[in-house]
């Protein structure tokens, strides 16, 4: 028996290279689309909440000549005569409103301040500017001669800051630059208040969803086939329309209320929409096939004459249940609870439609920060912050209950 | 520069290109998209013969932003409420609007005497309507509240309060309710106390309020026994009572008016055609179909073509009930109240 000749060694890489490249042109088309619509919009997201140029890029000079100031007297009249001149260009081309916006959610109020400053120096002299700059800008609005409005100038130039962070924990730097807590204390309690509701929803799903995959799994396959598709029909129906549903049925006037009050049960209507009660039911109803499909396809691996055996040996049922079968449908149920706990923190239409006031979650306050009152960085931050809080989740999953432990099927 | 956000790069290259001959307009739909369509859209694409989508948003000024920071412009006019169009402008997500150019009014009056003196009081819009946030009563429960005192009293008047999950109106109806002077209560409502006593107030009827998101919401609450009282957009409770013959009454009294403006994108490649539109839609006669809808037309010689009796059904025949909604206001502490009322809701 010859050895290879290097020149069939080389071959063979050759060959075994094609092959790797082939497998991984195959993915590439996953790999770009992971890319682009996960890893790219997710750390632009990340990046934003702690990197907020936008002042720095509108005044830095009036910024840098800050550097200097104590913080608790007027700054020198040659920084105010510099922001005049910065607040004329602002105006000139349209990006006062940006600036307005940035300073104002530092100091609340300074949106107006900033804008009619705006207008009322556009078309001023640049000579006179450069010189009277100061005092031109203290006759516009009186809020200019107060330190707080500088501070709040200065702290919002931080090109890289973690007050957005502070706020998503309820705290803020006060003019010190000491952490304090917020006087609006929201963020942590809807924190808290989310995880909660998400424990409360893989809890019934677990119980409603476990006896059912049980049965489905001990049942003719006739029977089993039948159940599944009750599963998965609603899973197939549009989630606004399962969610519009409990609308109908809950509402003042609904199904459930005309039915107990046509059976004397109640006289009037009992409150079961807009609140924590049905957003709870709602999505539990919804996010049950994600707990039954993975404990299904568990269970029906589990050969049933382990149970067996272990009666025989003189066990009751529910110690070998308890010694036996739930050991070993434990991967399913991991993975399901994982699912459904997952999937119902970040949850956000079922609450803002069926929620009212205490259903709300915290993707609720996200959205809020998106689209209402277009702070981006603090939904950035809240975003940020409930992904750490999920990863932190399941590393302690991962420690104690194992994730080579999950089994989708 | 933040337009180089890559996740909106990514939606613009997975965006279906819109046909070079197409203007889109941008609107709120239901029934009031329904009356610009017959007396705006429709008549515009007939004269003009450009083609013209018609889109529909639900307000606020996220998707302009998201748009002119991506470079992505999709639509070319948007129909804007006045409590963002200060933000919008301000923040150079519209282009400043000649308003020299618009057309008199079909009775001879220069444009700028005929629109009142808010439409025009923006660089970056035009006036569209006058409309009003009032609130409406089912008259099959007998008697109803007459007066913004009554809404908030629940002793005289039980039953759940449909109110819209924010702060804006009901932070000024519950000032008013507790007796701040109308042309106060936005001076009130700047200070920390003011905010406390408008949170206190509401905390008197917090039990009875059923909260809901959106304007479409407000008549079906009504409707089917969800509350006996709703906060509403006039227009939505006027259409549920002509179109559908709801046993509704809307009450006037302190109604919180506004207006909405046309505007145009910032960076549209039509901005001439946008701007052929606007003149088209801001006319005379396409602003007095506004009425359909029971929404005002903001220029004096659309309103003269008004017959009487709808006269009445319009948020212009009741300015002295109401009081104009404070964009600057809202500007100023929208964010700080948006997030002290979210803390009050959970309390």
């Amino acid at each position: 028996m010859s050895s290879l000749s290097s020149q069939d060694a080389a071959n063979a890489r050759r060959q075994m290279r094609r092959r790797r490249l082939q497998a991984f042109l195959f993915v590439v088309p996953l790999l770009l689309f992971i890319l682009f619509a996960f890893v790219a919009p997710i750390t632009t997201m990340l990046f934003r909440s702690v990197y907020n140029p936008t002042v720095a890029e509108l005044v830095p000079e009036t910024l840098t000549m800050l550097e200097d100031w104590d913080g608790e007297t007027l700054p020198d009249p040659a920084v105010v005569t510099r922001m005049a001149i910065d607040m004329k260009r602002m105006a000139g081309n349209r990006t006062s409103g940006r600036f307005a916006d940035e300073i104002n959610r530092a100091l609340p109020g300074m949106s107006s301040v900033i804008k009619s400053t705006a207008r009322g120096l556009r078309r001023a002299d640049d000579a006179e500017l450069a010189a009277n700059g100061a005092e031109m800008l203290l006759a516009e609005n009186d809020r200019w001669a107060k330190p707080a409005t500088w501070r709040a100038i200065r702290s919002a130039g931080q090109v890289y800051t973690s007050s957005y962070y502070l706020t998503a924990v309820d705290l803020e730097y006060d003019a010190e630059g000491e952490i304090i807590m917020r006087d609006t204390q929201i963020y942590k309690q809807l924190y808290t208040k989310t995880l909660k509701m998400a424990l409360i929803i893989t809890g019934l799903t677990m119980l409603l969803g476990y006896p059912l995959a049980f049965y489905m799994s001990q049942a003719s396959p006739a029977t089993a086939n039948f159940l599944m598709v009750f599963v998965l029909l609603p899973f197939w129906t549009s989630l606004l329309v399962r969610t519009t549903a409990w609308i109908a049925l809950l509402q003042a006037g609904g199904v459930v209320n005309s039915t107990l009050i046509w059976a004397g049960l109640i006289n009037e209507p009992i409150e079961l929409l807009y609140n924590e009660f049905s957003t709870i039911l709602a999505m539990t109803h919804i996010l049950l096939p994600f707990m039954v499909l993975p404990l299904y396809a568990v269970m029906r691996g589990i050969d049933s004459s382990f149970m067996r055996a272990a009666i025989s040996m003189g066990s009751n049922p529910i110690g070998a249940w308890y010694k036996i079968y739930l050991p070993m449908s434990l991967p399913g149920l991991s993975a399901g609870a994982l699912l459904v706990f997952i999937i119902s923190v970040g949850y956000y239409i079922t609450p803002a439609l069926v929620g009212g006031t205490d259903g709300q979650m915290i993707s609720n306050i996200i959205a809020f920060h998106m689209q209402v009152s277009n702070n981006w960085e603090l939904a950035a931050a809240l975003g940020s912050l409930l992904l750490i809080l999920i990863l932190v989740l399941y590393w302690l999953f991962d420690r104690f209950v194992g994730t080579d432990n999950l089994k989708l099927g | 520069m933040k337009k180089h956000l890559t996740y909106l790069a990514t939606t613009a290259l997975l965006a279906s290109p819109v046909l070079a001959q197409d203007l889109t307009v941008t609107s709120f739909g239901g029934a009031y998209g329904a009356a610009q369509m017959e007396h705006m859209i429709e008549p515009y694409m007939k004269e003009s013969g450009t083609n013209v989508l018609f889109e529909d948003y639900g307000g606020g000024v996220a998707e302009m932003k998201a748009q002119v920071e991506a470079g992505n412009i999709l639509w070319d006019v948007v129909d804007i409420e006045v409590i963002d169009l200060e933000r919008a402008c301000a923040e150079g997500y519209l282009e400043v609007i000649d308003q020299s150019v618009l057309p008199e009014g079909d009775d001879g009056t220069a444009a700028a005497d005929d629109f009142i003196e808010d439409a025009l009081a923006n660089e970056c819009g035009v006036g569209n309507i006058v409309w009003s946030v009032v609130f409406a009563v089912n008259t099959e429960n007998g008697e109803g509240p007459q007066t913004i005192e009554d809404f908030f009293d629940t002793e005289k008047f039980p039953g759940k309060r449909g109110l819209r999950k924010r702060p804006q109106v009901n932070m000024e109806w519950a000032l008013l309710a507790d007796g701040v002077a109308p042309e106060e209560v936005y001076e009130v409502l700047a200070t920390p106390e003011g905010q406390a006593q408008a949170f206190a107030k509401l905390d008197t009827i917090k039990d009875e309020i059923t909260w809901y998101d959106s304007w479409s919401q407000a008549p079906v609450l009504l409707n089917d026994g969800g509350a006996t009282m709703v906060q509403s957009a006039n227009g939505r409770i006027f259409a549920a009572i002509k179109d559908d013959g709801a046993p509704f009454e809307i009450v006037w009294d302190s109604h919180i008016y506004d207006l909405d403006v046309w505007a145009i994108m910032k960076g549209t490649e039509k901005k001439e055609e946008a701007m052929e539109f606007i003149k088209f839609a801001t006319g005379t006669v396409p602003l007095s179909g506004m009425q359909d809808v029971a929404y005002g037309p903001t220029r004096a010689s659309a309103q003269a073509l008004l017959p009487e009796d709808v006269k009445q059904d319009l948020p212009t025949a009741h300015l002295d009930e109401g009081v104009k909604a404070d964009g600057i206001f809202w500007a100023d502490y929208g964010e700080t109240l948006g997030e002290k009322f979210n803390e009050w809701l959970l309390q």
